[in-house]
């Protein structure tokens, strides 16, 4: 056992396909099972979150997930930032330029929108939970756009580290309900072609939720959603620090 | 040879990297603008142009479309890997905000989508595409 767990371990990418591989098995199976109402990578996504639960309360880390046990651990390459991104700029090989331009404007308004819309509801509820002052409620808000923008608005301003940490769960939790959320809700907001998709993209923000959400709706409107969505992070730390933050300030002294 | 579609895609994946790092630091934010976006544009314009000119092999393109086929179960990972303890044991406030934020940006999908030409819907997937997904 000791030696198997030595393999493992050691060669923690290899073992990592497999374990995938076999989470995208158990999911068809179980997606057959619903008469494939609910697509096989949707409950693939779920059945990674539920994992990366199990893993981050056994480790008491939570953060790596089920990367952060050591066997798994070669999830944490597979599924990091260098693949990730590699694989979303994959899926563009095939994506209509003339799609693009169609959603360019729509697309570019969305991001905007997007930002300053999630910004507003987290500072909202940042101040009926009584986190009222400007630095806490700007840093909240900043966390509900992204949970990268949370932070870097965060030291940005001067939060402490305790509505730093709030403002990251807040993040979170929107990336993890958009990959959840998505594949539910794509009839009735229209997502099914690359312009929704792109507009999608640009509201929602969070690269991994977007990228798994649409995944899990129809692969082929991953890129468009993707495109839109990468250049959110950016303009969220744009705005927030600075507008934003003025704004918040303006407003509530 | 496979190879070089992978070449071609790190190719535009460090090149739009390298454009997104510096769009930050001209805008003065401490993140990348768009790296991954301008990636993904650069591989749709040189792809393009390289079909056209019939200039890349059928091997090069299996090289790039092997990641595009990996993407969920690299998705599947990622989500694996998330600090899924902070989230839940954010308490209500956290819960609530990303709850709220996620809802809001739903509504106002139908609502931009009013902007410009109306988007063609996808041809529904047939079988034979089904099963390379």
């Amino acid at each position: 056992m000791e030696m198997i767990i030595k393999i493992f371990t050691k060669n923690g990418l290899v073992m990592s396909f497999m374990v995938i591989g076999i989470v995208m098995y158990v999911s068809g199976l179980l997606s057959k099972m619903t008469n494939k109402r609910i697509a096989g990578s949707a409950i693939a996504i779920i059945i990674g979150l539920v994992l990366a639960y199990i893993g981050g309360t056994i480790s008491g880390k939570g953060a790596g997930g089920l990367g952060a046990i050591p066997i798994f651990s070669g999830l944490a390459v597979m599924g990091g930032s260098m693949l990730r991104d590699y694989c979303i700029v994959s899926t563009a090989f095939g994506a209509r330029l003339s799609e693009i331009k169609k959603a360019g404007a729509a697309g570019i308004i969305s991001l905007f929108v997007g930002v300053i819309l999630s910004f507003v509801v987290g500072v909202v509820i940042a101040i009926l939970f009584g986190y009222n002052d400007t630095v806490s409620a700007t840093t909240i808000g900043a966390g509900a756009v992204t949970f990268i923008v949370g932070p870097v608005t965060g030291a940005a301003v001067g939060a402490s580290s305790e509505v730093i940490a709030l403002s990251i769960a807040a993040g979170v939790v929107k990336s993890i309900l958009v990959m959840i959320m998505t594949p539910f809700v794509a009839k009735a907001v229209g997502l099914n072609n690359a312009k929704t998709a792109m507009i999608y993209g640009g509201l929602m923000g969070t690269t991994s939720g977007t990228a798994a959400g649409l995944a899990a709706t129809d692969p082929r409107l991953v890129p468009y959603g993707a495109l839109t969505a990468t250049f959110y992070t950016g303009l969220g730390c744009l705005m927030c620090p600075s507008v934003l933050y003025f704004a918040t300030k303006a407003i509530l002294g | 040879m496979a190879i070089y579609g992978l070449t071609l895609l790190s190719f535009c994946f460090f090149a739009g990297t390298y454009i997104g790092d510096l769009l930050g630091k001209v805008l003065g934010v401490n993140s990348n603008v768009g790296g991954v976006g301008i990636a993904m544009l650069l591989l749709i314009l040189i792809s393009d142009k390289l079909m056209t000119e019939n200039k890349l092999s059928k091997a090069a393109q299996q090289g790039v479309l092997f990641w595009s086929a990996m993407y969920i179960p690299v998705v599947v990972a990622m989500t694996a890997i998330q600090n899924v303890v902070s989230a839940v044991s954010g308490g209500p406030m956290a819960i609530l905000a990303g709850v709220l934020a996620v809802a809001a940006s739903f509504v106002f999908v139908k609502v931009l989508d009013k902007i410009g030409e109306p988007g063609t819907p996808l041809p529904p997937v047939d079988e034979k595409t089904k099963e390379a997904l």
